[in-house]
């Protein structure tokens, strides 16, 4: 058995793909590809986590094994790297994304982290209204700067907070935190779940837009006036 | 630089992207533009028999990229307009028959050429509809006032911005301004509350449209067509004109007035 390029686990969330760090990134794909096609019908459906290591890897070149998994059925739905690039071009594409090997910092598109080194939990901020078709994922804190349309989504293992006016679905203590919350300065979502509780907005049109938020007592999702 | 190239799509199928593109196409003729019209809905196409142009097709656009026939040969020119040309699409292959790069190659021949290149996209988020935009300056989006068409409209708008392209301009098209009185349907102040992005145009339901599509003569040519008045409106907000947004309603005008207010209109 020759040696492979690339390694192809199946976990939880999917399968977890970690690539050489070295080898060309050309045939790192195509040994992907290979790997892939060999067991397809196995794989088909899967999401992947894309492992690189330290390896810097360009939006064009994230873009390819998205596309190359697509075609295969599979989808690209996360990147763990320790490389800004990386990182960055990952974000770019909308994909979840780690740092494995230490806790993912506040990643923002131009506003510098906060200086006050406080215990925080780790978190995302988007500076853009997310809109239909939009899947947004953290296991920290997600911050949104912006609308969250009807038909996207946000989901994290904190709390969310919606610069803006919700209308999509959040979901907040995603992996069972029922201490989260959720903050929108409108908040008309079209499902809203915190931990394992869910709700769903009641069909009030005509509301005034207020800021809110949302959290869990006695066991069901309450709406707040948020100050 | 030449000619603008614009794109009209839609997220949701069937809410008048065809119509739109030949109505416009053809206003923009009759105001002496230079135009040429591209059929991109690859297996499905629509835009010549709206036109009326079907019979007079010899090449398609699926000739000309793979190389069965030159651009020229594939230009049917319209009867009535000598500077409006159509290409049409191939209605026996798929959309995998044409790339992005085909399309940017295709129109920057064209671009010396005329004045506007309007591209009729298929509907959707796939290969097509990547192959319709891929060449564009302006996208004008087409939706209807009813929910799921405005949820697509987003999707497509969502699109458009990850791909470093401009939101695009909105046309509603299929208003009943009775229904919207009624609350039974999204009123563009709702829809553009929605989606964020500007209002080209507000196309009323009309009983002409039907019937025009069927004989191949867009209802743009009827002087006293609303829906035609409204893509008439619409070419002449393209070519850079503030055009105030027509009073549809004829009961009150309420409706109307207040949106042509809120978009600046007169
Ligand atoms: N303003 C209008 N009033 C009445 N009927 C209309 C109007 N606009 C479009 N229609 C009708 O709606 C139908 C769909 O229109 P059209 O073919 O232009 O949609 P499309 O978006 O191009 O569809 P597809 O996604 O299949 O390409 C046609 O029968 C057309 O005549
Ligand atoms: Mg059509």
């Amino acid at each position: 058995m020759h040696d492979h390029l690339v390694a192809i686990k199946g976990t939880k969330d999917g399968l977890l793909v970690q690539v050489s760090p070295t080898e060309e990134w050309n045939s790192v794909t195509a040994d992907l590809a290979a790997r892939i096609d060999q067991q397809l019908s196995f794989y088909a459906g899967a999401r992947v986590t894309l492992d690189v290591g330290s390896r810097p890897v360009r939006k064009d070149e994230l873009g390819s094994v998205k596309a190359l998994l697509e075609r295969r059925g599979l989808a690209l739905w996360a990147v763990m790297s320790e490389s800004k690039t990386t990182i960055d071009s990952a974000q770019a594409m909308d994909l979840r994304t780690s740092q494995p090997k230490s806790a993912v910092p506040i990643q923002s598109t131009d506003m510098p982290a906060p200086s006050s080194q406080e215990d925080g939990t780790p978190g995302m901020l988007v500076k853009r209204t997310l809109r239909s078709g939009r899947s947004v994922k953290s296991p920290g804190h997600v911050v949104i700067f912006g609308d969250v349309n009807a038909g996207a989504e946000v989901i994290a293992g904190g709390d969310v907070f919606v610069w803006g006016r919700l209308r999509g679905s959040v979901h907040a203590g995603a992996n069972g935190d029922s201490g989260a919350v959720v903050c929108a300065l409108d908040m008309t979502p079209t499902q809203l779940r915190i931990a394992g509780q869910i709700a769903i907005s009641p069909v009030d049109k005509r509301h005034k837009p207020k800021p809110e938020m949302a959290v869990i007592r006695n066991n069901r999702i309450v709406v707040e006036t948020w100050e | 630089m030449g000619a603008k190239v614009v794109t009209i799509t839609s997220g949701k199928g069937g809410v008048g992207k065809t119509t739109t593109t030949a109505n416009v196409g053809v206003a923009l003729a009759k105001d002496g533009q230079k135009v040429v019209l591209i059929d991109a809905d690859i297996g499905l196409r629509n835009l010549d028999l709206v036109m009326g142009l079907e019979k007079y097709i010899v090449y398609d656009l699926v000739d000309v990229v793979e190389g069965r026939a030159k651009l020229r040969q594939a230009m049917i020119k319209h009867r009535q307009f000598p500077e409006l040309y159509l290409i049409p699409a191939a209605q026996t292959r798929d959309k995998t028959a044409v790339s992005p790069a085909d399309m940017i190659q295709l129109t920057d021949q064209l671009r010396g050429e005329f004045d506007y290149i309007l591209i009729d996209s298929p509907a959707g988020i796939e290969r097509g509809f990547r192959n319709a935009v891929a060449p564009a300056d302006d996208v004008l989006i087409v939706t209807n006032p009813e929910v799921s068409a405005v949820r697509d409209a987003d999707r497509i708008i969502g699109l458009l911005e990850a791909n470093h392209k401009e939101p695009g301009q909105l046309i509603i098209n299929r208003l009943k301004p009775e229904a919207v009185r009624r609350k039974e349907m999204l009123s563009p102040e709702e829809i553009t509350d929605i989606l964020g992005i500007k209002i080209i145009g507000i196309v009323p339901e009309d009983e002409n449209v039907v019937p025009s599509s069927n004989t191949g003569v867009p209802v743009t040519l009827m002087e006293q067509s609303r829906a035609g008045q409204a893509f008439r409106d619409i070419a002449r907000r393209l070519m850079g004109e503030k055009v105030p947004f027509m009073s549809l309603d004829d009961a009150s005008g309420g409706l109307f007035k207040r949106i042509s207010r809120l978009f600046g209109g007169g």
